[in-house]
């Protein structure tokens, strides 16, 4: 019996615990980058750093009870009855059900929420993705800084001290000295030093056009597929390089410049149009971004609606981005849970498929669910072609 | 000896005085005063020295988020040894920490007392540290990932024993005889001293009982697949959650308990009126009732309480002696106090509006009860370890009433299959069907 007081300052059980479990999470992470890419809290963050997205594959299993057809016991106010309302379920986890069978399948809220990083997220989705056929271009070189260690020298500041190279440095002086390879007390010519150089790799120049289809028949869902895809694009290309120009156009009929901010922000109606994007576009490159002297990369996000009379010039100005831009990226958004043959021909993406003759620099995805958009990234970025790294 | 330590002692003896005095018997008891850092660890670890896994970690986390934060606080953690543990935070306030220290008093005298706590290992500290060096050298032999998803695997089924195997009888009525059975050492006895070769090596071929409650023991020895370290961490896995089944099965009661006296304990003690008012204020906190939710503290108080007003203070040692949970509410849950707690049965009507539907006490009893069976967990038994005579494992869910999670049910079977290695089955009710669910190791089916 009695009271004890120790000192605890070295126990960090619990925080190497801490730690596994964090592990685990960066783990779930990885596997679930599908659906976290296009998960609202990151697209919509707004600048905040952390948010949280549901992760699945953490929860503890058990055998238990399914607490929706359960009796629960609780307690109340004292002035309860039966009939009274103690809590409703939220709304969003219904409809999702695919018959009555698999009710057991939503459990709704009950999964484990990651605070994530935005910018872990973003390092890991942008881990293999490049700007696709990238050529050195004659003007305007965009240089990116790196700093390398590259040379070894015997004056220096001590936190570059090379500590291997000084015992070598010291073993060798001992050895011509007293005839024997041992180490001795150091002298200050002993120790060497690693020094560093800034290298300036040259990039290309390069621009990338955004065009995404704002019409009547672009929905909520669609609107979102394609601002998703848009937004890790214009981070992917922000972070990784230094100085690449986005241009961004919207349009339904009519195609227009417009600011990232009306870009990402304004809904517009009518019908569809796909050449006078088209057309818009090759009018800047002409204008502004000569591919003499420029990597050009155009993407276009449409639900493939097109207006049937356009398609024609449609795919002539198509096979025109294809020939004479580095890349020409289309993605086909699907109706949400809609079936996928729905629209498999009579759409943009078939016709682009049988009618285009330069292929080999065109790149096309359908999306019909938002966990497509990550694989839709990795499709439009991966290595191909030339690469000047 | 800095003055709070000193003064922490007075308090102790004193409160262990006035406690024997009202006829509590606790084992001796060590205090230790900690930072917050270690309450939550242990707290999160249910006890110290245990082994590594990331669920503590998740569970620290927690935790520590929710106090730093200021949602919630722990006062107290003690553990169920002879002598016990209890745990005091070191920012408490001294009048904190005597309500924690009679708190703690009464729930040691439950432990020393109850008799479900009877078999429960009053060693567990240390054979707890020694699972967790044990499990660490595993880590090294095996790898670190190996170990965390095997007990990944184990952890999900750790509920599955059988705390009440020592009630089993031999089944012939009797109890078996006692022959000393083979041991390691026998070759150190001299030839004559050796026991007879025991003669029952034929009921070895008829396999072993079933049904067996007892999943992670049936698993440990029967499993085709596990390797000798892995058999290990099962029995280890299962030794903790045997000591710790006791205390699922008494939480009610338990804290009912402690609350009633540390109330009384606090009473006798001379406290300024500052200190009262803070006692008062405290104790309000513990024992208040969670609207829409069961506080046990308050339950388990009231019905403490409710039995002393109406059978005398000697009943009550009656009870902290024999009752669980399930026996408390259904010899003493009445009607009066239903009314008073203002109890109620709700469910979810429509797939969208959870609702009272049961206010007549008896059935709100009764459910109440059903809830509490097997801690609260789906009784899950082994109903054949060679079924289709392919060493296939059944399970067998005692069907009660309620129905399984079936996305939790299928994964909990994946990780069944980890430790079996051959296909698993279960038999459950879904949808009011009988159905068996089935997962072969690389494919969930269902008949």
């Amino acid at each position: 019996m009695g009271v004890q007081r120790n000192d605890w300052s070295l126990q960090r059980k619990g925080q190497i615990d801490q730690d596994r479990h964090a592990e685990r999470v960066r783990e779930a992470i990885r596997q679930n980058l599908g659906s976290i890419v296009s998960n609202e809290s990151i697209i919509l963050a707004d600048g905040r750093k952390r948010v949280k997205v549901p992760i699945r594959s953490l929860d503890e299993y058990k055998f238990r009870f399914d607490h929706r057809k359960r009796k629960h016991v609780a307690q109340g106010d004292g002035n309860t009855s039966v009939g009274d309302v103690v809590a409703r379920e939220p709304q969003q986890s219904q409809g999702t059900g695919r018959g009555g069978r698999r009710a057991g399948d939503q459990p709704g809220t009950e999964y484990f929420e990651a605070e994530v990083d935005v910018d872990e997220i973003a390092r890991l989705v942008f881990e293999d993705l490049h700007l696709p056929n990238l050529q050195e271009k004659a003007r305007r070189e965009i240089p990116s800084r790196e700093t390398r260690f590259t040379e070894i020298r015997r004056t220096g500041i001590m936190s570059n001290l090379d500590k291997r190279r000084s015992l070598v440095e010291n073993i060798r002086r001992q050895a011509r000295e007293t005839g024997r390879a041992h180490l001795g007390p150091f002298r200050p010519e002993d120790l060497r030093y690693r020094t560093w150089e800034e290298q300036h790799a040259f990039e290309s120049n390069a621009v990338v056009i955004a065009m995404m289809d704002v019409s009547g028949s672009m929905g909520e869902f669609k609107k979102y597929v394609a601002r998703s895809f848009y937004f890790w694009m214009v981070r992917f290309l922000r972070t990784r390089y230094d100085n690449v120009d986005i241009v961004f156009i919207s349009h339904h009929t009519e195609a227009k410049e417009v600011t990232e901010e009306q870009f990402f922000t304004q809904g517009e109606s009518g019908g569809t149009v796909v050449s006078s994007a088209y057309r818009l576009a090759l009018d800047i490159i002409a204008a502004r971004y000569p591919t003499r002297d420029w990597n050009v990369y155009p993407f276009h996000f449409s639900d493939g609606d097109n207006y049937y009379s356009d398609n024609d010039e449609a795919v002539k100005l198509a096979d025109e981005l294809a020939s004479t831009c580095n890349l020409f990226g289309y993605g086909e958004i699907g109706d949400e849970e809609g079936p996928s043959y729905r629209r498999t021909t009579g759409a943009l993406l078939s016709i682009f498929g049988d009618r285009l003759r330069h292929t080999d620099r065109f790149a096309g995805v359908r999306i019909d669910d938002r966990a497509d958009v990550y694989p839709a990234l990795k499709h439009f970025f991966r290595k191909r072609g030339i690469d000047t790294d | 000896m800095d003055r709070e330590v000193a003064e922490l002692e007075r308090a102790i003896e004193r409160i262990w005085e006035v406690g024997r005095g009202f006829g509590l018997d606790p084992f001796p008891t060590n205090f230790e005063i900690v930072p917050s850092t270690v309450m939550y660890e242990i707290g999160s670890y249910a006890l110290p020295g245990r082994y590594s896994h990331w669920s503590f970690g998740k569970a620290y986390h927690r935790m520590k988020t929710m106090y730093d934060f200021g949602l919630s606080r722990i006062y107290e953690v003690v553990i169920n040894a002879n002598p016990s543990y209890g745990f005091l935070l070191e920012t408490n306030s001294l009048l904190q920490n005597k309500l924690v220290i009679a708190h703690v008093m009464g729930h040691v005298d439950f432990f020393k007392n109850n008799a479900w706590f009877a078999q429960t290992n009053r060693r567990m500290v240390d054979d707890a540290a020694t699972h967790a060096r044990r499990i660490s050298e595993y880590e090294f032999q095996h790898g670190r990932k190996v170990v965390e998803r095997f007990l990944d695997a184990v952890l999900s089924i750790e509920e599955h024993v059988d705390p009440d195997a020592f009630l089993k009888r031999a089944p012939n009525g009797t109890t078996a005889p006692k022959t000393p059975r083979p041991g390691r050492y026998d070759d150190l006895l001299a030839a004559h001293e050796l026991p007879a070769a025991p003669v029952a090596t034929a009921t070895r071929d008829e396999g072993p009982e079933l049904p067996e409650k007892d999943l992670l023991g049936f698993i440990a020895t029967h499993s085709p697949v596990l390797e000798p370290w892995q058999r290990d961490v099962v029995a280890m896995i299962r030794e903790e959650m045997l000591y710790f089944v006791p205390q699922l099965r008494t939480k009610t009661i338990n804290e009912g308990w402690a609350s009633f006296w540390h109330s009384r304990i606090m009473r006798e003690l001379d406290l300024s009126d500052d200190e009262h008012l803070e006692f008062a204020e405290l104790h309000a906190g513990v024992v208040s009732p969670h609207t829409g939710q069961l506080n046990p503290y308050f339950v388990g108080y009231r019905i403490l309480e409710d039995i002393e007003r109406r059978f005398g203070r000697e009943r009550l040692f009656e009870v902290r002696e024999v009752e669980s949970d399930v026996s408390l509410l259904r010899n003493y849950l009445t009607e009066e106090l239903c009314g008073e707690l203002d109890l109620f049965v709700y469910e979810l009507v429509d797939e969208e509006e959870w609702t009272i539907t049961e206010k007549r006490w008896e059935r709100v009893r009764d459910q109440l009860v059903a809830n509490m069976t097997n801690f609260g967990f789906p009784y899950i038994e082994v109903a054949d370890g060679d079924y289709h005579g392919n060493r296939e494992l059944f399970l067998r869910h005692r069907f009660e009433g309620s129905e399984l999670d079936l996305r939790y049910a299928r994964k909990t079977l994946e990780n069944c299959q980890t430790l079996w290695g051959r296909p698993v089955h279960l038999e459950t009710v879904v949808d009011g069907e009988p159905t068996t669910l089935r997962y072969d190791g690389s494919e969930h089916s269902e008949d």
